[in-house]
């Protein structure tokens, strides 16, 4: 199969030394078993995320997306937009449908842009795509599984894929309230699923958890706790912030709710990593604050 | 703007409900909504809100500005998307609850001391100071905003996760000389100036 | 013993007993044959292995062309079943349901197959001496053929009719009782709209519709006209129609349309809302006058002449309310009717404020909801509210309600307050609620002294109908003429007389133009039907109807009182059949206690002789018979669909399909009793508010005739649980063997009967 390349939005989180560089890590590897070149977008910057609104107002914001994809179809003409984490996806992908639907917005946001010496061609959008519809669209679960060399055997990986990754855009063919496509994945891996898993939509407090904290841990102790009454030895997730909120609170939880989470939180990137034989390391495991231990394990064999 | 943040309106008549859609992002929606609850019904902070959605849209509808402009209800939104998805209607709840937000904040009837409120403030100065997200300054400037012994207590208390996240390479300490960030700051900081004075130009326009 | 007329004809009978779908390998057919032979004296007994086939079918049309055959028993399937193969022109027909009946609910075992074989060969014995006793029905022999329609009302419901029914080549007479056509629909400014994009009012489509009737040749139009006499039936009604300045023509049709629309719930009853004490609160049909005033221009209030700069719509006025003299119900278009008159102001002026205070924002129909939408996308403000009342400020109204979504009272300042005040049919007079003339007369021998008269505001009559009843429409619920408003919509309880519009059920103009071609087709179908002599809904094509013999008749009126039709007029004392108004039912059959009315596939006989003849086994074989008298509209469908699911049931059961339980006559349960039977059950449909009897109150009959059998039972010494009467739906599939069942346990406790000889 040839080479297939996109222009990659990592997102702030994803850098080196920041919270989900691990994602990053394990997104290379993956990348490379697949046979996948992301040409990361030169100078990109903040999506300014859900957060963002309070200060920024609609047209600052929009610009923001605007110049990455500005810059993304200056350098990388003609790929696909990927991005990894749920926020960049998200408001990338709006600030495109928003542009293309309204020739005022483009046009006030072409005259910010030309202050920062850029321009958005109307005529041709780039599509702004999430990495799992690369894997699902472009790839197919079939040939996913055609690369798997150590299959996840006996782990058992509730499908956590909280909320913006499936709304309000989510992954085509799936449903809002009940997506399977990680359930699916997870399957393909040669793991267990557990398509039951009641919690797999339900919010983690996103930003919230910063400014609100005792409101969104009660949110991440129900996600938890699902999983736990539902045997899963770890939770997989696709996005940034909800690996975050669910792994790294999880001390202070249990003080405050006197429970005794300890659940391993990873990205599916790690799954495929190992899955496709690659280390420990390589799948950026060392970056759990929780330990992945059966699937370093199986990393390790 | 100053005489935008104490306006006149009479009950019931549509006043407010004009201001909404003339300066609120997504408020042309507002009036769409048909009072089904199904928003209020899929929140997940819904417990937490001394009006869900579909309330806030009748308080709208029924002039009460000064209710709605200083209620901290929007700024418990929690951006999950939910009420959008399943909004029978199509209202972009979300947008227009991070609209109403952004409104308020910027006719300074917002909640002064709303938790929300001032972390996004320091979301967006941090992310548009070097164009990319400062995590430890970010951080550390939410412990502070309530003072330095409070910015101690807070930092002490999640000692032990920020330790873990820079053990496992998640949290860099030398962010604090700079990090990451664009190399085109000049080109952001005017991109975003300008955009600023295009909306700041509709406010002073629609009054 | 069948009466002398209806033998006329020397009957040859002819059994034909099948044995495809495995009653060939279940049962004995030669045993059947000889049954049908020499117990029931058929002249000619043929055994076929698929009857409804072509061949099958051939064969029997041959007994009948060549050996004279004019008496058919078909021994095989339900009734139901096979209608179109067992066809057969020129014969009386009898069913023996062996298949869904006999095999099917009972197990093919060898402990089953005595008794099993018993039941068929009861049901051969009785399709037998069934139609023994049967004579072909002729048909109506005075059936008449008055093409000519007669629509009462000249509203958008009253011209549709008519237009319709012009259109499909039937002259038709409107008799309206005002000086214009065009009814309430005639004074509104605009309509809502019938079609998409649904945003917009749109022309009534009155003034169109007037021209059209009044330039069509096949239409006469009577102004200022009333009904001043309706008489005859189906294809031979005569009406009277008197004309304002005196002059009457007496006019002859095929059916009526009464379209007789609706009055404005009164809102002077609503005493908080100050319709009444203030020019500037008004109903919804007055705000309609205001929008024409101002004819596209600004709407100015009534009492100084302001431009309305804002209003404020009370939804549900006087509706919906459990509160004595308001309406119970919800008129259906009041909704979409304040959503158009805010438009009235939005589209002329969008700055004007327009609320609508609604308790449930209900917009019926294929476009409601979209043109809810175009009204929120114009502004119109819509609040859930619980509205207090309206008063009178220094300029203009203040309106209280409590806010339901935000749960608080509050109040709102407007220039005009619109009442949505709801529909009172315009029905006529409540016959079930005004005492006949000569009832009436007796109440005031006994007692006129002794309470004073009750006093009750005379209603004027809209159809004046020449009939033993009463002069108008029954009603089904408060104040509509109907006979069901989902199962026989139009249909109400006067042959070749449809109701439609507003006065049947609550509706706009959208509804009342479809409700009205509905009902001209009604219509329509009324006058062929008694064109050729044949009955319409539920029994549509029966051509039988009854007899009576009047050398027996006491001239007791009960069968002219319980007709839930009508049908029955009386002439000398007594009964007058009027063939074209009956449906079938055999109410009158039921009620007779003398039993001289009868039909010529339906008799006292046709039923009385099945149940005489089945095999009454000895006290001492333990089996007992359970008749069955199941009406076969749901109850003897929903025990075939039980067979159709080998539902079992006892072996004991005999069960005879009757039109309705209301043609069930007393002498049936004391001949059955008679006859050593050690239980009978009937099962007919729901009675009472909710009832879903196919002939409206037959099964009540039914009901009220058996809590009087007790004492018949007490005097044969027999206890009372040998009688069941039971309300079974169609839907009742497992029930309703159960019921049968129940009765066989009870048999069993209580012991056989002693009556068997």
């Amino acid at each position: 199969m040839a080479k297939k390349e996109y222009s990659f939005y990592p997102g702030c989180s994803s850098q080196k030394g920041a919270s989900a560089s691990n994602l990053q890590v394990s997104v290379d590897a993956m990348c490379d078993a697949l046979d996948i070149q992301l040409n990361e977008i030169p100078d990109w910057n903040c999506c300014s995320a859900s957060i963002g609104y309070g200060e920024g107002g609609e047209l600052p914001r929009i610009a923001l997306s605007a110049r990455n994809l500005a810059l993304s179809e200056q350098h990388n003409p003609g790929q696909d937009l990927v991005a990894t984490c749920a926020a960049c996806w998200l408001a990338t992908r709006e600030a495109s449908e928003r542009l293309s639907g309204s020739d005022q917005l483009m046009a006030e946001t072409n005259q910010a842009l030309a202050a920062a010496g850029l321009n958005l061609e109307p005529a041709k959008p780039q599509r702004v795509r999430h990495m799992v519809e690369v894997l699902i669209e472009d790839f197919g679960f079939e040939a996913l599984g055609e690369k798997v060399q150590k299959p996840l055997e006996g782990i058992k990986i509730a499908s956590y894929i909280g909320c913006q990754t499936n709304r309000p855009f989510g992954i085509d063919g799936e449903s809002f309230e009940n997506p399977v496509y990680l359930d699916k994945l997870v399957d393909t891996l040669g793991g267990d699923a557990i398509p039951d898993y009641e919690k797999k939509v339900q919010c983690c407090g996103g930003a919230l958890m910063f400014s609100e904290p005792e409101k969104s841990q009660e949110l991440v102790k129900g996600i938890l706790e699902a999983a736990h009454d539902n045997g899963a030895d770890m939770i997989v997730t696709p996005c940034p912030l909800c690996q975050m909120n669910t792994e790294v609170y999880q001390d202070q939880i249990n003080a405050t709710h006197g429970t005794s989470f300890n659940m391993p939180v990873v990205y599916y990137s790690q799954l495929m990593s190992v899955a496709y034989g690659k280390s420990a390391s390589e799948a950026g495991l060392d970056g759990q604050i929780i330990k992945a231990k059966k699937l370093e394990d199986i990393a390790g064999k | 703007m100053s005489d935008m943040s104490n306006a006149v309106v009479e009950k019931y008549h549509n006043d407010f409900l004009k201001e909404v859609e003339a300066h609120v992002e997504e408020g042309e929606w507002v009036k769409m909504c048909m009072q089904c609850g199904v928003c209020a019904g899929s929140c997940p902070l819904g417990p937490h809100w001394a009006h869900p959605p579909q309330e806030i849209f009748m308080m709208i509808r029924a002039g009460k500005r000064e209710e709605v402009l200083s209620s901290d209800a929007m700024w418990m939104c929690t951006s999950c998307y939910n009420c959008i998805v399943r909004c029978p209607r199509g209202l972009p709840i979300t947008h227009i609850m991070h609209g109403l937000a952004h409104y308020a904040h910027r006719l300074g009837l917002a909640p002064e001391k709303q938790p929300t409120r001032v972390f996004a403030k320091l979301f967006w100065d941090n992310i548009t100071k070097t164009g990319r997200a400062n995590e430890l300054k970010m951080g550390l400037s939410l412990y502070f905003k309530d003072g330095f012994g409070n910015g101690i207590k807070e930092a002490m208390k999640n000692k032990a996760l920020g330790q873990a996240m820079m053990k496992t390479k998640r949290l860099n300490p030398m962010e604090i000389l700079g990090g990451h960030g664009v190399k085109d700051k000049s080109g952001l900081h005017a991109m975003l100036a300008k955009a600023r004075e295009i909306e700041d130009a509709k406010l002073e326009q629609g009054k | 013993m069948a009466d002398e007329k209806l033998s006329a004809e020397k009957p040859k009978i002819g059994a034909y007993i099948c044995k495809g779908c495995g009653l060939g390998e279940r049962l004995e057919g030669a045993q059947l044959t000889m049954i049908a032979e020499r117990d029931a004296k058929a002249h000619l007994v043929r055994e076929h292995d698929f009857l409804c086939s072509e061949e099958g079918v051939k064969m029997i049309q041959d007994d009948i062309d060549n050996e004279g055959v004019n008496r058919v028993a078909i021994c095989a399937c339900s009734r139901r079943a096979k209608t179109e193969a067992f066809r057969f022109e020129g014969v009386a027909m009898s069913r023996a349901n062996l298949r869904e009946g006999v095999i099917w609910v009972r197990p093919d075992t060898d402990e089953a197959r005595e008794t099993t074989e018993e039941m068929a060969a009861d049901y051969v014995r009785m399709a037998v001496w069934e139609v023994k006793f049967m004579t072909p029905p002729k048909g109506n022999e005075e059936a008449a053929c008055q093409r000519d329609i007669l629509v009462v009302g000249g509203g958008v419901s009253g011209l549709t009719a008519a237009l319709e029914a012009a259109r499909a080549g039937y002259p038709v007479t409107l008799v309206e009782k005002s000086g214009q056509l065009g009814g309430k629909a005639g004074q509104a400014w605009k309509a809502v709209p019938d079609r998409a994009p649904y945003r917009d009012p749109v022309d009534t489509g009155v003034a169109d519709l007037i021209q059209a009737c009044e330039a069509d040749d096949n239409i006469t139009i009577h102004l200022n006209a009333r009904l001043t006499r309706t008489a005859g039936a189906p294809g031979r009604f005569e009406a009277d129609i008197s004309v304002e300045s005196g002059t009457t023509v007496t006019a002859r049709f095929g059916a009526i349309v009464q379209a007789s629309g609706y009055e404005d719930f009164d809102a002077n009853k609503l005493p908080g809302l100050g319709y009444g004490k203030n020019p500037d609160v008004v109903t919804q049909q007055e705000l309609e006058a205001l929008a024409r005033a101002a004819d596209g221009g600004p709407i100015k209030r009534p009492s100084d002449g302001k431009i309305v700069s804002s209003v404020a719509f009370i939804q549900c006025a006087g509706q919906r309310s459990n509160k004595e003299g308001l309406l119970s119900y919800c008129s259906g278009h009041c909704c979409a009717t304040s959503i158009k008159q805010a438009m009235y102001f939005k589209d002329q002026n969008p700055d004007i404020d327009t609320n609508i205070l609604y308790r449930d924002l209900r917009t019926p129909g294929s476009g409601g909801e979209d043109f809810y939408r175009s009204g929120q996308e114009k502004g119109v403000t819509f609040t859930k509210a619980c509205v207090d009342g309206v008063e009178a400020t220094g300029d203009g109204l203040k309106v209280r309600f409590e806010d339901l979504i935000l749960d608080q009272e509050t109040e709102e300042q407007v220039d005009l307050v619109v009442l949505a005040v709801g529909q009172v049919p315009n029905a006529g007079v409540n016959i079930d609620a005004v005492p006949l003339e000569d009832e009436a007369e007796d109440e005031t021998e006994q007692g006129a002294e002794a309470k004073p008269k009750e006093v009750f505001v005379p209603v004027e009559s809209i159809l004046n109908l020449d009939y033993r009843q009463g002069p108008d429409l029954p009603q089904l619920v408060d104040g509509f003429t109907d006979s069901h408003f989902i199962c026989f919509p139009y249909e109400t309880r006067r042959t070749g007389i449809y109701a439609t519009g507003p006065v049947r059920r609550p509706m706009d103009i959208i509804s009342a133009r479809e409700d009205a071609t509905g009902a001209a087709l009604k219509a329509i179908q009324a006058v062929a039907n008694a064109a050729a002599g044949r009955a319409a809904h539920p029994r549509s094509g029966d051509l039988s109807f009854p007899h009576f013999r009047k050398e027996g008749c006491t001239q007791c009126k009960r069968c002219t009182v319980e007709c839930p039709f009508g049908a029955i007029n009386e002439e000398d004392g007594y009964p007058q059949f009027n063939e074209s108004r009956c449906r079938r039912c055999g109410t009158c059959m039921g009620a007779c206690p003398v039993r001289v009315i009868s039909f010529e596939n339906y008799s006292v006989d046709t039923v009385g002789q099945q149940l005489k003849n089945i095999d009454i086994p000895d006290e001492f074989d333990e089996k007992p018979r359970i008749l069955v008298l199941a009406c076969e509209n749901d109850a003897y469908p929903a025990l075939d669909m039980a067979g159709m699911n080998h539902i079992e049931y006892s072996a004991f059961a005999r069960i005879i399909p009757v039109r309705c339980l209301g043609s069930v006559n007393l002498i049936w349960i004391t001949d059955a009793m008679n006859s050593g039977y050690d239980g009978v059950i009937l099962m007919g449909c729901q009675k009472g508010e909710n009832y879903q009897c196919h002939f409206v109150r037959g099964s009540e009959m039914a009901h009220q005739r058996m809590s009087k059998v007790d004492d018949t039972l007490q005097s044969l010494s027999l206890e009372p649980e040998r009688v069941a009467t039971y309300e079974v739906a169609i839907t009742d599939i497992e029930r309703a063997p159960q019921l049968i069942n129940e009765m066989a346990e009870t048999i069993e406790r209580i012991g056989m009967s002693p009556f068997k000889f």
